[in-house]
């Protein structure tokens, strides 16, 4: 789709550095006058508001380094300077924290858009596996900086995740001392995560470059998952979509400002606000929200290192989805039936979060039914989180893989400009969508 | 590929220079030669890499002041009868129990069999003096600290996943798969004991 370079230097300067370093031609052409699908929906902004969370983050978190002290005695104390005594130094922890959950919330809705859109299929395989790659940075970075404060909540979370690794046969003990630097999570765990908090962003930027340039390749997917004919089914990024995703940032803002002003404390606990305490464990211990859904995974085995597999198979899975679905068919609009599943999928991803959040043994409705199935009672989270488990799986590794097979999708309009005129998921099949415009 | 003396490119009026790159390769050139070479060169470079890479993740094992701050001393006199002390051993809680005669006599008496992890109980603490149980005090699961005298065994219960230990520390119930730990330690003397 990056066809050749329309840009034209103007100025005397202009004409001088692009013979020199083409960067203003490369800008031209990447950010203003890129061919875009001309039917982008709401659903294709969320890259551009990542972006901007990506650069938020960054320039919070360099300041919070100006004044975070990475020492057992002096951490948390220090973010309770940074709230009470730094200028501004609330606003700007509160924007850093609520960030990370709004970078994730983000982050889902534009795999959510993926995943209903096709954006994974063929030729835009390796721009998901950065993707993936990039959420897979996203959540050591977002788990590492829960650790910094030094509160309950940030050491015995990184004492439960770091010995994860633990559970692995014979190299798992001698990985789980390494990631501390000692016998257990201390001084020595938090300097080394600071440091590497400091670098994964710098990593995850990078990746994000990679990530667009495998985006400018083939071109934006679209809602139709029809691929761009022709000139005439794009218009130029800018002023079209920097205006579009401009009005989604505003909206988005709204929301963060909202968090950060409004209720700063209501996607934290409370129990991060008391000292780190090695000998005392709280009695719930819960992961940030974006985490548990994987946390319900964690919980759903009843074996320690089963557990720790499925967890990490979940994200794996997502690696290998682009061979996974058979159907030719990238939107959903045009797949009646993988559409039920796929909405099924969100619904099972929602309730694996929910019972992430609860205690394990806790009843779904009412009073524990006293039936038990296995190790648990019948009316459990822990029953609720294995079916949505099971379902989670089962709709990567077995609906899609088969329903592509079997599925009768609805007739594909043959340009993305068809639609425009007459939605054919809405016309008999066969039908032509204004035969009297056709060539 | 040897450029013959008066081949082609001398004739006519001009001449070329013989000084074109590889245009006169030795005819002698052992290939063989050239490739030892490169893999010399990419072995040593990639000696180079792991030597100086070995050191970059070393640096993150535990450092020498980690390591020597093994052992503590610790007086039983503090600990009352039926109660657990839990002090910090190598940045770890450590359970330090004073267990009632019928706590002991309720984990004698659970047959192996019941057991995910069997061990008896006489293995688990020092001989003659059952009463002393000294435990690392985070569950073998993730790691969180269990609560003492909790439970559907009476020793401890996890909060964090659910695991349920008996009192002598051993796995009962829930996700956790061995026995609370028992560090290296000794009496040095009736009253005082020393850990790691």
């Amino acid at each position: 789709m990056s066809g050749p370079s329309t840009y034209e230097p103007k100025t005397g300067i202009e004409r001088w550095l692009d013979t020199r370093l083409p960067i203003v031609r490369f800008m031209y052409d990447t950010a203003l006058d890129f061919p875009t699908p001309k039917n982008l929906n709401y659903w294709w902004t969320f890259g551009g508001i990542l972006a901007l969370m990506l650069g938020l983050q960054i320039a919070t978190g360099v300041v919070l380094a100006m004044h975070y002290v990475p020492h057992v005695d002096y951490a948390f104390a220090s973010v309770e300077r940074i709230m009470r005594d730094v200028n501004y130094g609330w606003l700007i922890r509160y924007m850093h924290a609520n960030g990370a959950s709004m970078f994730f919330l983000a982050v889902y809705l534009h795999m959510i858009r993926n995943l209903y859109y096709g954006s994974y299929k063929a030729p835009r395989e390796v721009l998901w596996i950065l993707g993936c790659l990039i959420y897979l940075a996203m959540m050591a970075t977002g788990f590492i900086g829960y650790v910094l404060p030094w509160g309950q909540m940030s050491f015995h979370g990184a004492v439960v995740i770091t010995n994860l690794f633990g559970a692995l046969p014979i190299i798992g003990p001698p990985i789980t001392t390494w990631l501390w630097g000692g016998f257990a999570v201390d001084n020595a765990t938090l300097n080394r995560f600071f440091s590497l908090h400091y670098l994964l962003p710098f990593v995850i930027a990078g990746l994000v470059i990679l990530h667009i340039w495998a985006l400018h390749v083939p071109g934006n997917n679209n809602p139709t998952g029809v691929n761009v004919k022709s000139k005439a089914d794009t218009v130029p990024f800018h002023p079209y979509y920097t205006v579009k995703d401009g009005f989604a940032i505003g909206v988005f803002l709204l929301l963060f400002g909202a968090f950060v002003f409004y209720n700063p404390n209501v996607l934290g606990h409370a129990d991060n606000y008391i000292p780190a305490n090695p000998l005392v464990t709280p009695a719930h211990i819960v992961p940030e929200w974006y985490f548990l859904p994987f946390y319900a995974i964690l919980r759903a085995v009843p074996d320690k290192l089963g557990g720790v597999l499925l967890m990490f198979g979940a994200i794996a899975t997502l690696f290998v989805l682009p061979w996974l679905d058979t159907s030719k068919v990238r939107s959903m609009r045009y797949r009646p039936t993988a559409k039920w599943y796929f909405w099924i999928f969100v619904l099972a991803a929602l309730v694996l979060g929910y019972c992430g959040g609860q205690l394990p043994d806790n009843p779904v409705i009412g009073a524990p039914t006293g039936l038990m199935l296995l190790d648990a009672d019948v009316n459990s989270m822990v029953w609720l989180s294995r079916v949505a488990t099971l379902y989670f799986f089962a709709y990567f590794w077995i609906i899609l893989p088969v329903l592509g097979l079997t599925e009768t999708p609805l007739p594909v309009p043959e340009g993305i400009s068809e639609p425009v005129l007459s939605h054919p998921a809405t016309t008999p099949t066969g039908a032509a969508a204004s035969p009297e415009k056709r060539g | 590929m040897g450029k013959p003396p008066g081949g082609p490119l001398s004739k006519g009026s001009f001449k070329v220079a013989d000084t074109v790159v590889g245009a006169n390769p030795d005819p002698h050139a052992d290939p063989s030669r050239r490739d030892f070479i490169h893999i010399a060169a990419v072995a040593g470079a990639a000696g180079a890499v792991a030597g100086i890479a070995w050191p970059l993740i070393d640096q993150m094992n535990p450092a020498g002041d980690t390591l020597a701050l093994a052992s503590i001393e610790f007086d039983l006199s503090k600990v009352v009868e039926g109660q657990q002390v839990v002090i910090k051993w190598r940045g770890k809680p450590l359970f330090v129990r004073n267990r009632t005669a019928a706590e002991i006599q309720k984990a004698v008496a659970t047959p192996l069999s019941e057991l995910r992890d069997p061990e008896t109980d006489e293995a688990r603490h020092k001989p003659g003096k059952p009463q002393w149980l000294v435990l690392i005090g985070t569950c073998t699961h993730l790691g969180c600290v269990p609560t003492f005298g909790g439970g559907d065994y009476g020793g401890w219960f996890c909060p964090c996943h659910g695991s349920h230990y008996d009192t002598s520390g051993r796995i009962r119930k829930g996700p956790a798969p061995k026995n609370l730990a028992v560090p290296d330690w000794d009496f040095l003397s009736d009253t005082k004991i020393k850990v790691g």
